[in-house]
């Protein structure tokens, strides 16, 4: 496949070109996932998550810097929402990330959630996967501003970042389930305005009660201040013990696992959704959708049917 | 499911002055489009290779400065070299009639519009434009 070639040989049209193709989704992308599929797996993935004005950009922006100096080419896919009204979207996160414009070794890609909720986009572990295959040694997820459900970054990384800023929340806040329960990092960014003490406080007393996730880890909290670059060489240390903590044991295979466990899961979903709707067509379809809505059939019944004629 | 029509809006040059690149970025929201959004200050370079990495259907660029003459045809420029001739450069500011005109016959600029320009008409030009050309 010569978008497939070109693509694992470094051309950075191609790899545009194939992001675009598998957020379209359909055979073409499927085509293309499966002829790079082999030279996945090398690349240290992280998801960075937090509130809308925590700061993820600029401090994916510092992060990259940092890792560039030190040599390593750096993968960039930052998600923002799709507006449910129009399915349009503005992908601003590129704003912050002008310091990385115009070295060959970063690659920032703008992805829209496009109707999905969990905090990143239907195609964004696709989209890890070229990123992969294409070389980049370390492939950063920056997922839509974030609150307390938005989970699903860290099923689909290795190193799950939350970033945090003061003042944005009491000491419940900080104990109740989701993006909390999912750090493997804690980042305090703006760590130089009021407030960052106490954030700290509730952070850590919040990890004393116990994490349901890991047993032999202790997500460090660290302040940052991303905009001045200032916590940035301790997050990259602490980013790297992750990784060493994740290849010492059993973790890495177990995480990798899970991780492609939940892909299969979404690309025979897909593959299901897609040959149902084939299968059924797109008239016959929507009458089934009105006769739903007019409560002659249940979308249940409906889809036992729909699945039935597919196979 | 249909392609999205990808927009990158963009500030080349100096100015500061970024409201009518938000608006224009609004509505091309509001009709439907990813808009990619980066700024103000922005070199032909960095606005090239954010088309690029974002693969992009459509640039839109904001001038108030009046270098639109040296920035519009060196954006042109770039964007030929790295192979994006399928990519619609829609501009728009300031721009005298007979300087729109050089740039839509010498340069490849597909519209150009000015004050009082129908937000309405640009969104139908992209819709209508983008991605027209593209083979895949």
């Amino acid at each position: 496949m010569e978008l497939a070639d070109s693509l694992l040989s470094g051309s950075r049209r191609a790899l545009a070109r194939g992001i675009t193709l598998v957020e379209t989704g359909g055979t073409p992308a499927r085509k293309l996932l499966s002829a790079i599929y082999a030279r996945t797996g090398n690349a240290h993935i992280i998801g960075a998550t937090g509130a809308p004005g925590a700061g993820k950009s600029t401090l994916v922006n510092a992060l990259a810097l940092h890792w560039r100096r030190a040599g390593k080419t750096v993968g960039i896919i930052a998600v923002d929402p799709t507006s449910p009204f129009t399915g349009g979207a503005i992908l601003g996160d590129r704003i912050r990330m002008q310091p990385l414009s115009g070295d060959p070794g970063v690659f920032v890609r703008s992805m829209a959630s496009r109707g999905r909720l969990g905090g990143i986009a239907r195609a964004t572990g696709d989209a890890i996967d070229l990123l992969d295959a294409a070389g980049f040694e370390i492939v950063i997820v920056e997922t839509v501003g974030a609150g307390q459900g938005e989970v699903e970054i860290a099923s689909a990384v290795h190193t799950t970042i939350v970033i945090e800023a003061p003042g944005m929340g009491d000491d419940v806040q900080a104990i109740k389930a989701g993006i909390l329960e999912i750090a493997d990092i804690f980042v305090v960014n703006k760590a130089d305005r009021e407030g960052a003490d106490t954030t700290i406080r509730q952070l850590r007393s919040m990890l004393t009660l116990g994490s349901a996730r890991h047993h032999d880890w202790t997500p460090p909290i660290l302040r940052a201040v991303a905009m001045r670059e200032e916590g940035i060489g301790e997050i990259a240390a602490a980013v790297e013990r992750h990784r060493a903590y994740l290849h010492g044991g059993a973790q890495l295979a177990e995480h990798e696992r899970a991780r492609i466990a939940r892909e299969f899961q979404l690309i025979v979903q897909e593959a299901a959704l897609e040959r149902a709707r084939a299968e059924v067509g797109a008239e016959a379809w929507e009458a089934l959708v009105q006769r739903i809505a007019r409560r002659e059939i249940d979308p249940y019944t409906a889809a036992d049917e729909v699945l039935a004629r597919a196979t | 499911m249909a392609r999205k029509i990808r927009v990158l809006v963009a500030k080349p040059g100096l100015d500061g002055h970024d409201r009518g690149a938000k608006v224009i970025a609004r509505a091309l929201r509001d009709a439907g489009m990813e808009v990619i959004y980066t700024g103000i200050q922005q070199t032909p370079q960095m606005i090239v290779e954010a088309a690029l990495q974002e693969d992009v259907d459509v640039i839109g660029l904001s001038i108030l400065s009046g270098a639109h003459m040296t920035l519009l045809p060196k954006i042109a420029q770039l964007l030929h070299e790295q192979g994006l001739d399928d990519v619609l450069v829609v501009a728009g500011g300031i721009i005298s009639d007979e300087d729109a005109r050089i740039l839509m016959e010498q340069h490849g600029i597909a519209a150009v519009y000015g004050p009082g320009a129908s937000m309405h008409d640009i969104v139908k030009f992209v819709q209508e434009h983008a991605g027209v050309e593209r083979d895949s």
